[in-house]
């Protein structure tokens, strides 16, 4: 089922173009004048325009969008809210049933999480804990699809035979990034909130190591700094590539199973059902840090 | 070009390989401990679960961090732009 045409320079199909080309997001960027494309036409001035090769893209430097990863995850996030909207809107008198049973079976799952490991009281963290607990679900079951269908419709849809479509969002490290960052922002914040700068900057000097006499803090200072500081830091660079790295793997298993030929429907079926319990289960460790590391901020020493 | 090739190839037997085995350490011990609470506390089965799926998704943290490390080196090998 793999795509016969390829990109102009990539004439044959050779399992390391094809994955190449299955792991290169759709980038928009600029490029610019006097640049020579992948096709050899010569451009007068910068434009704006759809890359057509890894080349392009990584001459669009930092500032291009990757709009496939861009689209999918606006798109499932509006998915999530619309729904979960349409559901707590609609009262169901009785027991509820199918959809408004499943809904509500997630929120139950979620808030149970939530005041397990959540001590402080904060009117953020259940609604924080659902959205990234059903986002992330809903982004790595893009995984699912079989590798080359959605790639093809697009190319159908958009007439251009060498279109790049990167399909699930948490493949991209943006996304990961993203989302890890913004919970390590809300960590500082509500660690600021909480204690106060004093108390922020306490607990990153003054622990693990601290001591009566004054000289004796100062040298310790330093290396607590030190030790503090690589904690804070890694919390988000593991939560993003944790996921990342997850999701990432499992994209090049399906891509690898996708090039067997008629061979991959067995296969990619289970790959598909293990690959199911790493992704609720990615999502799980993702929502469960981030109640904890935020529990962890709104502690009072 | 070959040796960076070959010895990029090596360095990611080792993360794979390394990355494996830790792994499949830290699970048999994680599976064996959890059997062990779960047959002396039945009732504590559902909770000793959830934490277990929790530490579960922690351990191989690592490990895919390593393997994602390990396909990018494969796929696109940075350290072939230092050639030209």
């Amino acid at each position: 089922m793999a795509t016969a045409e390829t990109n102009a320079h990539e004439t044959e199909l050779t399992p390391n173009t094809y994955m190449q080309h299955h792991l290169q997001n759709l980038v928009l960027g600029k490029l610019p004048a006097g640049y020579e494309r992948a096709d050899g036409e010569v451009l007068e001035h910068e434009t704006w325009t759809l890359a057509h090769s890894p080349a392009e893209s990584k001459a669009m430097g930092f500032w291009s969008y990757n709009i496939d990863t861009l689209g999918w995850s606006i798109f499932l996030g509006m998915l999530f809210c619309f729904f979960f909207h349409r559901v707590a809107r609609k009262s169901v008198d009785g027991a509820p049933s199918g959809f408004h049973n499943l809904i509500e079976m997630c929120l139950e799952f979620v808030n149970k999480n939530v005041k397990d490991a959540f001590s402080g009281t904060s009117n953020v963290i259940g609604p924080l804990a659902l959205t990234v607990f059903i986002w992330i679900v809903l982004m790595n079951t893009m995984d699912l699809f079989p590798v080359d269908v959605l790639p093809l419709v697009m190319q159908k849809v958009s007439g251009n035979p060498h279109m790049y479509f990167k399909v699930v969002p948490t493949t991209d490290p943006n996304i990961t990034f993203g989302l890890s960052i913004s919970v390590f922002l809300l960590i500082i914040f509500y660690s600021i909130k909480m204690k106060g700068i004093g108390g922020f900057i306490g607990e990153l000097t003054l622990h693990p190591f601290h001591s009566k006499n004054p000289l004796l803090q100062a040298v310790l200072i330093p290396c607590n700094l030190a030790l503090e500081g690589i904690s804070l830091m890694a919390k988000p660079v593991s939560l993003a590539l944790r996921l990342f790295g997850n999701m990432y793997a499992g994209e090049l298993l399906f891509l690898l199973i996708a090039m067997l030929g008629y061979w991959q429907l067995p296969f990619h079926f289970i790959w598909a059902v293990f690959h199911i319990l790493v992704i609720l289960l990615q999502a799980f460790v993702f929502m469960m840090l981030t109640i904890i590391y935020l529990s962890m901020a709104h502690e009072h020493h | 070009m070959e040796t960076i090739l070959a010895s990029t190839a090596a360095g990611v037997f080792f993360l794979l390989g390394m990355g494996a085995f830790g792994t499949a350490i830290g699970f048999g011990n994680l599976g064996g401990k959890f059997l062990e609470g779960s047959a002396r506390q039945p009732e504590l089965a559902p909770m000793l679960q959830t934490k277990m799926f929790l530490v579960a998704g922690l351990i191989d943290a690592v490990t895919m961090i390593g393997i994602g490390m390990a396909m990018w080196f494969t796929l696109a090998n940075p350290f072939l732009a230092y050639l030209e």
